[in-house]
């Protein structure tokens, strides 16, 4: 029992991350119809930049409380993303936006590979060890554990989605971004300037990309080049599982591959007897995607993708 | 560029006969210089037979797949374990069956590489036949990604793939009682290996081209082009869409399955990380930078990609970059890095590909104008309907 709760605890924090990312993969992909691969660097660049920051603001200010230090390296980290994907979207996804449909897939994954390329030669390839800035100590929660950084994670989840909701729903922006991922043209129309909506999504995307990554870094202790990539996928999948395009389906699917994925390693030994172990955590979330895709392609909440799946 | 690949004709005769030999001679010119030449150009004609066989699936029958890698897997295995002693070691009883190892012929393995690639290549496309595009491309991302996890984790509880260790001690290819493993001495000239190698993986590729050619042009090629073009008007002329869509993958995937085999054979060793997502999007870069479903275009690409990076490791290894940057960039950075900015800025200059079929880019034009047309008609209805609302 005390193990389950812990894998539910666990899977719980991991899928909250996966949200964050998700996030950005199906407001892109409802807006403008790109899966952007380079998603998932953003996040690592998030994670190395907010790595970079702490070691100089240690040095800076060595009496600074831990949290402090960590607040500002995450804001900085948003910025630089911020930055990051504004300019990723102007540079190689906006001049193909009339292409055909192969060519920003295929730039998307160039980016994505640039990006890591260029994180390795800045930050080296070896995985860097993510100071611990909160205290580490375990709570106890009937007998299950439960790190101050694993609360943190889902406390600022909770406040992340939340600005969201409001932003999508009930400002200009969001009133916007709605009226163009319906759609472009017609939004247009109206008045609604659609390359200042796309900006403002990646920008958006990218703050919550950026807050998984420093999210990812904290809580695994270790920060790399190749981060990026795996959570940027399930991410993917999740958008998947939940309805692409719909943002409280990101959020469901994030949740849910996070707990499939975090009770099925728990589990999977001890349910085939030693045949398969945790080494094949990284198929579920492919295996649910396959599952799902065959028997319900618009996925979880998802509802007008008929005509695209 | 264009101008000048146009006014190259391959189709006549002459042009054929001067590229053949040309090919021909190519890795004896390179042979003195370094067998390093001659095994990059087996690399790249390994990567020209892959890039073949996806573009069957990606540009004839427009099935996006990032899993393709997972056939070149199967295929590579298979060789691996048919021909190395892994399998009478670990199993007793194979061991019994063979007592002098397994080592079976080359007339036997093919086949069996071709059949099993393709009957994956079949698994793969039946779950995933209502899927198109993007969700299509994730699906077969995750199958590749899922081939690549079992082939680490199966070395238990049975041994059958040695997990991240890999394979070694795999057999070369041997027919007529010519051993590709070993070099032949001519009497006149000697050829190394990696040159005999270079002939067979020739005569590959050239088998392969005019199979996809020849494909093409059939009542298949035909058809799995007019589904790419619209698989609902496909549909309503008759075609069966489900079979062919099955046929495209299974047909692509023994290209793949027999280019694993020829690269597990030519390697002596294979471990799952050459089988990595990075290999699928290297190929699919290949068929796309090329030129999608054009043949000529996808073997300039295939060529290319594989090649530039070679290049690059030579040139780099030369001035010592890794010293001269701090160990920040090494002949497989550099790479990557070239190889990223190639496909983007390929992509954004020409986003149909470096040599793009002519008659492709044409339908394509038309119907995106008459869709445009059509699209502003309809939209401009509903702006219309849309004010009369708001007023």
């Amino acid at each position: 029992m005390d193990t389950l709760l812990q894998q539910i605890i666990n899977g719980l924090v991991l899928g909250s991350m996966y949200a964050l990312v998700a996030l950005g993969y199906t407001m892109v992909y409802g807006i403008i119809n790109l899966i952007n691969f380079a998603h998932g660097e953003v996040l690592m660049v998030g994670a190395l930049t907010s790595y970079s920051c702490i070691n100089l603001m240690r040095d800076a200010m060595p009496g600074a409380p831990g949290w402090l230090i960590l607040l500002l390296a995450l804001l900085i980290a948003c910025v630089v993303c911020a930055v990051l994907n504004f300019c990723i979207e102007k540079i190689a996804y906006r001049p193909l936006r009339n292409a055909p449909k192969l060519a920003p897939l295929i730039t998307a994954i160039g980016v994505s590979l640039l990006l890591q390329t260029i994180a390795m030669m800045i930050w080296k390839p070896n995985p860097k060890a993510y100071p611990t800035l909160l205290p580490n100590d375990p709570i106890n929660v009937v007998g299950a554990v439960i790190t101050p950084t694993q609360i943190l994670i889902l406390a600022v989840t909770v406040v992340s989605l939340s600005v969201l909701m409001w932003l999508v729903n009930t400002t200009r922006l969001g009133r916007a971004m709605r009226a163009t991922a319906e759609n472009p043209r017609v939004a247009a129309l109206m008045g609604v300037n659609p390359d200042r909506v796309i900006s403002a999504t990646f920008i958006i995307g990218a703050v919550l990309a950026a807050i998984a990554g420093v999210m990812w870094a904290a809580n695994y202790g270790t920060a790399q080049h190749a981060m990026g990539f795996m959570p940027g996928l399930k991410a993917f999948t999740a958008a998947v599982f939940g309805g692409i395009g719909n943002l409280a389906g990101a959020v469901v699917g994030g949740l849910a591959i996070g707990l499939i994925e975090s009770i099925g390693s728990g589990y999977l030994s001890q349910l085939t007897g030693g045949v398969l172990d945790s080494r094949y955590s990284d198929v579920f979330a492919f295996v649910m995607l396959i599952v799902m895709l065959t028997l319900r392609p618009s996925g979880l909440l998802g509802e007008r993708t008929a005509d695209r799946a | 560029m264009n101008k000048l690949l146009s006014n190259v004709n391959f189709q006549s005769r002459q042009s054929k006969i001067v590229l053949g030999i040309l090919l021909c001679l190519l890795p004896l010119l390179l042979q003195p210089i370094g067998n390093f030449w001659v095994r990059t150009a087996d690399t790249a004609l390994l990567y020209v037979l892959l890039a073949v066989g996806l573009n069957i699936v990606v540009g004839y029958a427009g099935l996006l797949d990032l899993g393709y890698v997972a056939f070149f897997a199967v295929g590579a295995y298979l060789f691996a374990l048919m021909g190395s002693p892994h399998l009478t070691e670990t199993f007793s009883w194979i061991a019994m069956l063979f007592p002098a190892g397994m080592h079976l012929s080359i007339w036997l393995v093919l086949p069996l590489a071709i059949l099993v690639a393709g009957l994956f290549g079949v698994l793969l496309g039946a779950p995933t036949l209502k899927l198109r595009g993007d969700y299509l491309a994730i699906v077969t991302l995750g199958f590749g990604e899922i081939i690549r996890v079992f082939l680490n984790g199966l070395d238990h509880p049975v041994n059958l793939t040695n997990g991240p260790k890999g394979l070694d001690n795999i057999d070369s290819v041997k027919f007529l009682g010519l051993d590709l493993g070993k070099k032949l001495d001519l009497g006149f000239i000697e050829l190394s290996s990696v040159t005999l190698y270079y002939y067979l993986f020739l005569a590959l590729v050239v088998v392969a081209i005019i199979v996809s050619h020849r494909l093409a042009d059939s009542r298949v090629g035909r058809a799995w082009m007019a589904i790419r073009e619209d698989e609902i008007a496909a549909k309503a002329m008759g075609i069966n869409t489900r079979n062919l869509k099955l046929l495209a993958f299974g047909l692509g995937a023994t290209f793949g399955g027999v280019s694993g085999a020829m690269f597990a054979a030519f390697q002596g060793s294979i471990t799952p990380e050459s089988f990595s997502l990075m290999e699928s999007v290297m190929i699919v870069a290949m068929v796309v930078l090329g030129g999608l479903g054009h043949l000529p275009g996808v073997v300039l690409g295939a060529v290319l990609l594989a090649v530039l990076p070679e290049g690059l490791r030579w040139f780099s290894s030369l001035l010592d970059l890794q010293a001269l940057t701090d160990g920040r960039l090494d002949a497989s950075i550099l790479r990557q890095l070239l190889i990223a900015l190639a496909m983007i800025g390929i992509m954004l200059v020409k986003p149909k590909g470096l040599w793009p079929s002519p008659e492709r880019g044409r339908t394509l034009l038309v119907k995106a104008k008459a869709k445009a047309k059509a699209k502003a008609k309809v939209e401009a209805a509903d702006a219309v309907k849309a004010k009369e609302v708001a007023a």
